[in-house]
């Protein structure tokens, strides 16, 4: 590997040819600042944060952008680059709403903590003008909100959905002073090919672009003598909650995310990892259903919403592949107000059914119109991870010494093939270890399902389940789904099952993660997720004694007319731009409820 | 031409081989859409949507440079465009005084098309005509020398 | 059409307009009358003076006797409709339908010419011919060397002047890298503003291993105020085509674009001509007159962003996205077009290669100064009398520019200062009017020649709304991208508002100032960089009239409307 040698602020350093100074810098713990970049995914010098001063070059450098070579000399503390960047600084904050208070960034935010690293001091322009105001908001979404008052033109959100989810469905617009980033025509992300799934909330410097607030809903309900409130934890949820409180990314803290929601005071709090397990042994019938009895194959995993809603977008007519299992928090939200209203003696009526999920495209799918199999809204309100804790830090929680406390019944008993569904290939992993048994009647030699873990984009596997090889697949973002289905449309995937999940690294990297979610905390939850699964007792669905429970005591058997009814759903043929011709209304199409 | 025409069977021709040739071309979103505002005097939203598809570029992107470029509309256009040049010749030579007029005449601000779509009026930078400052063009036609007092009677010529 | 074939043509075209070289013809024809049919004069009505022209030479029965030929600007816009009548090159000015006849029945038939239609000078002198007028004697036209000599479209008068010699040389005795090397040798320098060696860049590309390369002609000519990249494009296209060419050549390119701006529908109309003409002979395309090489060129027209001037953002543009710029390197010359290995060049330098190949680099290196080397065209606009075109070698003074050939400030008012550079550049005041011109002597005074606009302003204009103008022009022009441009434009604007409005305090002009140099330092591209030049230059050299604003509430020229004196903001 070729080499360059160059010196930063006096010390020399070595690095490969193509680095960038930032990159550089870096390297001998020299920290640059910056706000447009993302590795890998976003080197734009748009925001010209990063300056340095390159000896002979005419103006100053955005290190971000600028590759080394050999003989370089930079300066990134001089007075021209701190007055530059403080300056650069000055004018963000002077088209900027001054209101870090009420914003739900406060205290989270790069913009705020560089202008205070900075030590930026005063806006020194006169009523400058403001480039977008309080009416170019777009609430349109039940997921996400845009502000683009907040907005920086970092473009790492656009950067995001174009690269990661192959989306795209945000980019910039006008030129110069008016820029803003936002859907064509100025529609909101409601009306667009939005998937919802909150990855550009995620890398969003700043509070432009947030998931939509739901708290108060949720302290009305609490607060409401009436309201039976029950809430619902994801898998993903208890690898991540104690970021928010200072802990490393991936401490397993589920006994301690029950006893916090109690003191919220939640009437039930159980598990949507019970959930899990049921869609584990409602998909896995129906993918031995379809093996055996020759159904659209292959299969692929339905119970990411922003994943659902981009096939249904963008490959509807690809829709007979996906299961047709609602998502573990949608069997959840119609189980809370058939079975355990029935078995608690609660009118369902004055049930308020609340998910805690580390999702905001889960938003959008509680308030699809089809999810209302109880005969109300299954899931009524959804919150975040950073929801979540922002309710904790209202009332004050001290996270570090919560005691740790379990689940309530009858919903909240689950297995380690549950909590692997936060992760990428998880429901892979967690399925095959089902429907290995099922079918061979003899426990799987390993259940760890090694070849489907881990970051790489598309991740296959081939398992000898009696004499059938079967195949499968796994995806996780847009982006590499988009290349499993490029396939299956082109006649060339000979997979039986695919599992796909539409945030990187899957639900622990999703939307409404703690900030920052980037690779390294990816992997670190990844990690977390992992030690969870070996540290439960039980570890394979169809051993779940509650998940039996139910079948004989409610539902009757997987696939029967109940599950049918309460724990399976159809899709919508959307189109990208409009309604597709010449496909359904609905998928499957018939009679489905 | 594109005035008269209603049904722009001819136009739809031309932008039909047009899209055939940038089938799937990104590359090719400037000059469809080049040709849009030409045969159809703006961009007329469904057929955004349909260069989007045809091109596989993203509406989003699509949006994005139908309002970068000034020659894009997005909004239907005066039967007459009338463009003032303020480039440096034209404006320390009057312009400025000319567009007053021209604003006061038609009720407008630049940048915008009257009530009954009778004139657009667009401010450009320089047309390259600066040796006969201040310029204006009315449908492409050239009026040199501008004055404010000129402005009633060359919008005259136009119904 | 193979170089036998090339050779006779020429010999052929060369025939048909010999009378205008001032050469016997062997033809039937006495004059050559030549009606300028630029943009300029036509937009004055010279079409209707070239009717009258026409009615009145058949009325006289001379039609064949006199040839009548229209061509593109002669340079002297302000006066047209311009004619000038060969073979003595006698120029007229502004010349009427009305006064066809007397031309006819005078000039035509008595060899009298009309003197009341001659260039009267500021002295009252009257100059009749060309050779006559101080506005041509210092001019020295390489890239304008067919303007308004040759009919605009007409590829048999193109190679009647010497046109495709060059690409003909390069292509039977050169090789790229000795062509290369020519360009190296005269010195050219782009013309499109950055002044970077062109045969450097050349290089680059050259050396660039791909499977594929571009040549790009820059057209886009956004500098309000300049011209000349129209007036070539649209009087002299196939001097563009040719050179891209020979460039391909050079390279190793065999596709050519050129981005001509939306506003230059003529430019658009003669350059596709010229294109399709070029390829009806065999001068573009497969097999260029007869031989391996194959060159092709596709039009992209531009659709109105200043920006787009700016190669990354012109790339960006021809790629069919929003014409924004990226960040640099990766040069174009390494990654450009379609990221394949790309020159980029402004018209301009591309009108001056093929007299570089025909008569050497020595040859253009020999004039102009020691750095800046060969000719440049500059406009001439504003408050100034002979508005136009005007090609001179690099180091004549700006006196000269402004008095000798632009005739000086008309309506007796005095020169204030020369705006260079357009919204890049900066202003020159009266004190410097001896420099000579060149990219060195410019940039030392705080501005630059950048395309060669040129706007000479009197004293009734006032420098804090000139610099507010060109300040509302690139903060209007900013693509958006990076935050100091987009932002720092639109505050520096608003002080310099506020100032002009008398609402001006203390300390605006310290932070106009820290903002200024804090822009320039860190802006992504040329035009955030440059954007505050203006501001600077003008505060460099008229800081006082920014102060009498602020400080007194007047505007020294009178021309902001101020509140009356003494009220409080
Ligand atoms: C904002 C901006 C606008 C520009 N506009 C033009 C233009 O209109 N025409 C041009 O030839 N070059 C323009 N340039 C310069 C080009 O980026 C580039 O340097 C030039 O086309 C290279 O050709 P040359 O070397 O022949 O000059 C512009 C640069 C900037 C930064
Ligand atoms: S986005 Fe950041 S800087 Fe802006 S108001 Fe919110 S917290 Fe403050
Ligand atoms: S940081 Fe300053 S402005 Fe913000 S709340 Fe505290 S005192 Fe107020
Ligand atoms: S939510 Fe997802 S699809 Fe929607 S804009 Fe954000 S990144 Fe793109
Ligand atoms: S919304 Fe956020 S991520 Fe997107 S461009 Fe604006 S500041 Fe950057
Ligand atoms: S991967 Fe998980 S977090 Fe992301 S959209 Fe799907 S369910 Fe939500
Ligand atoms: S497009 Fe064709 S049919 Fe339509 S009006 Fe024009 S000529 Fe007639
Ligand atoms: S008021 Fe007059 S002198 Fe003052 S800046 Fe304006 S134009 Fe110039
Ligand atoms: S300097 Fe201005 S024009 Fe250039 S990239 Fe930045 S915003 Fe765009
Ligand atoms: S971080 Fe380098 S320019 Fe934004
Ligand atoms: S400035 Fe108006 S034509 Fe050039
Ligand atoms: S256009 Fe006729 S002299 Fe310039």
């Amino acid at each position: 590997m070729a080499t360059v040698t160059l010196t930063i602020d006096n010390i020399k350093v070595e690095v490969e040819q193509g680095s960038t100074i930032l990159e550089a810098a870096k390297k001998i713990g020299i920290n640059i600042p910056t706000l447009c970049y993302m590795k890998d995914i976003n080197a734009i010098g748009a925001c010209r944060i990063c300056v340095v001063e390159v000896q002979g070059a005419r103006a100053l450098q955005a290190a971000c952008v600028t590759p080394v070579a050999e003989g370089m000399v930079v300066k990134t503390n001089s007075a021209a680059v701190r007055a530059s960047r403080k300056m650069t600084l000055e004018l963000i904050q002077s088209n900027h709403p001054q209101e870090c208070n009420t914003c739900l960034r406060n205290n989270n935010c790069e913009l705020q903590s560089l202008s205070e690293a900075m030590g930026l001091k005063e806006i020194r322009f006169v009523r400058p003008a403001q480039s977008h105001s309080k009416d170019d908001i777009d609430n349109s979404s039940p997921s996400i909100v845009r502000d683009p008052r907040k907005c920086i033109l970092c473009r790492r959100c656009v950067a995001v959905c174009e690269k990661v989810q192959g989306v795209k469905c945000i980019s910039a617009v006008n030129r110069g002073f008016e820029t803003i980033v936002a859907p064509p025509f100025n529609q909101g992300l409601m009306d667009v090919n939005c998937t919802m799934c909150g990855q550009c909330s995620l890398v969003c410097p700043t509070g432009a672009i947030t998931e939509v607030d739901d708290t108060d809903k949720v302290w009305q309900a609490l607060d409401d003598p009436n309201k039976h409130v029950v809430v619902q934890t994801a898998p993903a949820v208890r690898v991540a909650i104690a970021e928010e409180f200072g802990m490393e990314p991936g401490t397993v803290s589920t006994g301690k995310l029950v006893a916090a929601l109690r003191r919220l005071g939640f009437d039930s709090v159980m598990d949507t990892d019970f959930t899990a397990d049921l869609t584990i042994i409602e998909e896995g019938n129906e993918f031995i259903k379809r093996v055996t009895e020759g159904g659209v194959l292959p299969m692929i995993t339905s119970c990411s919403p922003g994943w659902i809603k981009y096939i249904e977008m963008y490959y509807p007519d690809l829709l007979a592949h996906l299961s047709t299992c609602k998502s573990p928090q949608q069997m959840f939200g119609a189980l809370v107000k058939t079975f355990y209203a029935e078995k608690k003696g609660i009118d369902p009526a004055n049930i308020v059914s609340v998910s805690i999920m580390p999702c905001t495209a889960k938003k959008f799918e509680a308030q699809r119109d089809e999810l209302k199999d109880s005969g109300y809204q299954d899931v009524d309100v959804v919150l975040t991870t950073r929801e979540l804790a922002r309710m904790l830090r209202e009332i004050g929680i001290d996270w570090e010494n919560l005691p740790e406390e379990d689940y309530d019944a009858p919903m909240g008993l689950s297995t380690g093939a549950a909590v692997i569904f936060g992760a990428t290939g998880g429901v892979m992993e967690a399925a095959v270890r089902t429907v290995y048994e099922v079918i061979t009647k003899e426990p799987m030699p390993d259940i760890n399902l090694t070849p489907v873990r881990g970051m790489e984009g598309i991740k296959e596997a081939t398992l000898k389940v009696g004499d059938l090889d079967v195949k499968v697949a796994v995806a996780h973002t847009l982006g590499n789904a988009r290349k499993l289905l490029d396939k299956i449309r082109a006649g060339e995937a000979d997979y039986h099952f695919i599992e796909i999940m539409c945030c990187p690294g899957g639900c622990i990297g999703g939307g409404g993660q703690p900030i920052p979610t980037n690779l390294e905390v990816r992997l670190k939850r990844i990690g977390g997720i992992y030690k969870a699964d070996e540290a439960m007792p039980i570890r394979k669905s169809h051993e779940n004694p509650a998940i039996k429970a139910i079948y004989e005591e409610f539902l009757g058997e997987p696939l029967g007319e109940k599950s049918h009814k309460l724990l399976h759903t159809y899709y919508v043929p959307r189109g990208v731009y409009r309604k597709p011709e010449g496909l359904p209304d609905k998928v499957p199409s018939g009679d489905h409820h | 031409m594109g005035a008269e025409c209603k049904c722009h069977c001819e136009q739809d021709n031309k932008l039909d081989a047009l899209f055939a040739q940038y089938k799937g071309n990104p590359n090719g979103l400037i000059v469809v859409m080049a040709a849009i505002q030409e045969t159809h005097g703006y961009l007329p939203k469904d057929l955004l949507i349909k260069t989007a598809e045809e091109l596989g570029v993203p509406l989003s992107d699509v949006y994005g440079v139908a309002t970068f470029y000034a020659a894009f509309s997005l909004r239907p256009r005066g039967r007459h465009t009338v463009n003032l040049c303020l480039g440096t010749a034209c404006y320390v030579k009057g312009a400025p005084e000319v567009q007053a007029m021209l604003e006061k005449e038609m009720g407008i601000k630049a940048g915008n098309t009257t009530e009954d779509r009778r004139f657009s009026l667009d401010l450009v930078r320089c047309l390259g005509a600066c040796g006969i400052a201040p310029v204006m063009t009315v449908n492409g036609e050239v009026y040199p020398r501008m004055t404010a007092e000129k402005v009633a009677e060359v919008l005259a010529k136009y119904e | 059409m193979n170089f036998a074939e090339l050779e006779l043509l020429r010999a052929t075209a060369k025939e048909a307009i010999k009378l205008r070289l001032g050469e016997e013809p062997s033809d039937n024809y006495k004059y050559h009358v030549l009606v300028c049919g630029g943009t300029g004069c036509i937009s004055i009505g010279c079409q209707n003076t070239l009717e009258a022209l026409r009615k009145a030479i058949d009325s006289h029965g001379l039609q064949d006797t006199v040839k009548v030929v229209v061509t593109g600007c002669m340079g002297t816009c302000e006066m047209g409709p311009v004619i000038t009548v060969f073979p003595e090159g006698y120029y007229y000015c502004r010349v009427q339908p009305e006064d066809a006849e007397e031309i006819v029945t005078s000039h035509l038939k008595l060899g009298k010419y009309v003197e009341r239609l001659c260039y009267h000078a500021a002295d009252g002198s009257v100059q009749p011919r060309k050779s006559d007028m101080t506005f041509f004697k210092k001019q020295k036209r390489n890239a304008l060397r067919n303007c308004g000599l040759i009919n605009q479209t007409s590829i048999e008068e193109y190679i009647a002047m010497d046109g495709y010699k060059a690409l003909a040389k390069v292509l039977q005795e050169m090789t790229p890298q000795q062509v290369v090397d020519e360009v190296k040798k005269s010195g050219l320098r782009g013309r499109g503003g950055a002044g970077f060696p062109t045969g450097v860049k050349w290089q680059f590309v050259l050396d660039q291993k791909a499977d594929q390369k571009y040549i790009v002609c820059n057209g886009d000519e956004g500098d309000p105020g300049a011209f000349m990249d129209r007036s070539v494009l649209e009087d002299d296209p196939y001097s563009v085509i040719e050179a891209m060419t020979i460039g391909g050549f050079a390279v190793g390119a065999n596709k050519g674009y050129a981005y001509i701006r939306l506003e230059y529908p003529r430019a658009i109309e003669h350059f596709t001509k010229a294109l399709n003409r070029a390829r009806e002979v065999g001068l573009l395309g497969n097999n260029i007159l007869g031989t391996d090489f194959s060159f092709d060129i596709e039009i992209r027209v531009g659709a109105g962003a200043f920006v787009c001037g700016e190669e990354t953002a012109l790339l960006a543009s021809i790629e069919g996205r929003r014409g924004e710029p990226r960040p640099r390197p990766p040069f174009p010359a390494v990654s450009g077009l379609f990221g394949k290995p790309t020159v980029i060049n402004n018209v301009e330098t591309w009108a001056n290669i093929c007299p570089i190949i025909i008569n050497g680099g020595d040859w253009y290196a020999s004039m102009g100064t020691e750095k800046s080397k060969g000719t440049k065209v500059f406009t001439l606009a504003g408050k100034i009398t002979n508005t136009g075109l005007v090609e001179v070698p690099m180091g004549i003074t700006l006196r000269e520019m402004v008095e000798d050939i632009g005739g000086g400030v008309p309506g007796g008012k005095a020169f204030k200062a020369a705006q260079t550079g357009g919204p890049s550049g900066g202003c020159i005041p009266a004190a410097y009017l001896d420099t000579p011109i060149d990219y060195e002597n410019l940039a030392a005074l705080g501005s630059i020649v950048g395309s060669g606009g040129m706007i000479i302003v009197d004293e009734g204009t006032c420098m804090v709304d000139l610099a507010k103008f060109y300040l509302g022009f690139t903060q209007d022009e900013s693509c958006g991208k990076c935050t100091p441009c987009r932002i720092g434009t639109k505050r520096m604007l608003e002080i310099l508002e506020r100032i002009t409005k008398g609402l001006g305090k203390e300390g605006d002009l310290e932070l106009l100032i820290e903002l200024a140099n804090s822009i320039k330092a860190s802006a992504l591209c040329g035009l955030g960089q440059t954007a505050p030049n203006p501001v600077l230059s003008t505060l460099r050299y008229f800081r006082d009239e920014y102060e009498a604003h602020i400080k007194d509430k007047t505007c020294p020229a009178g021309v902001c409307k101020m509140p009356r004196k003494g009220l409080k903001s």
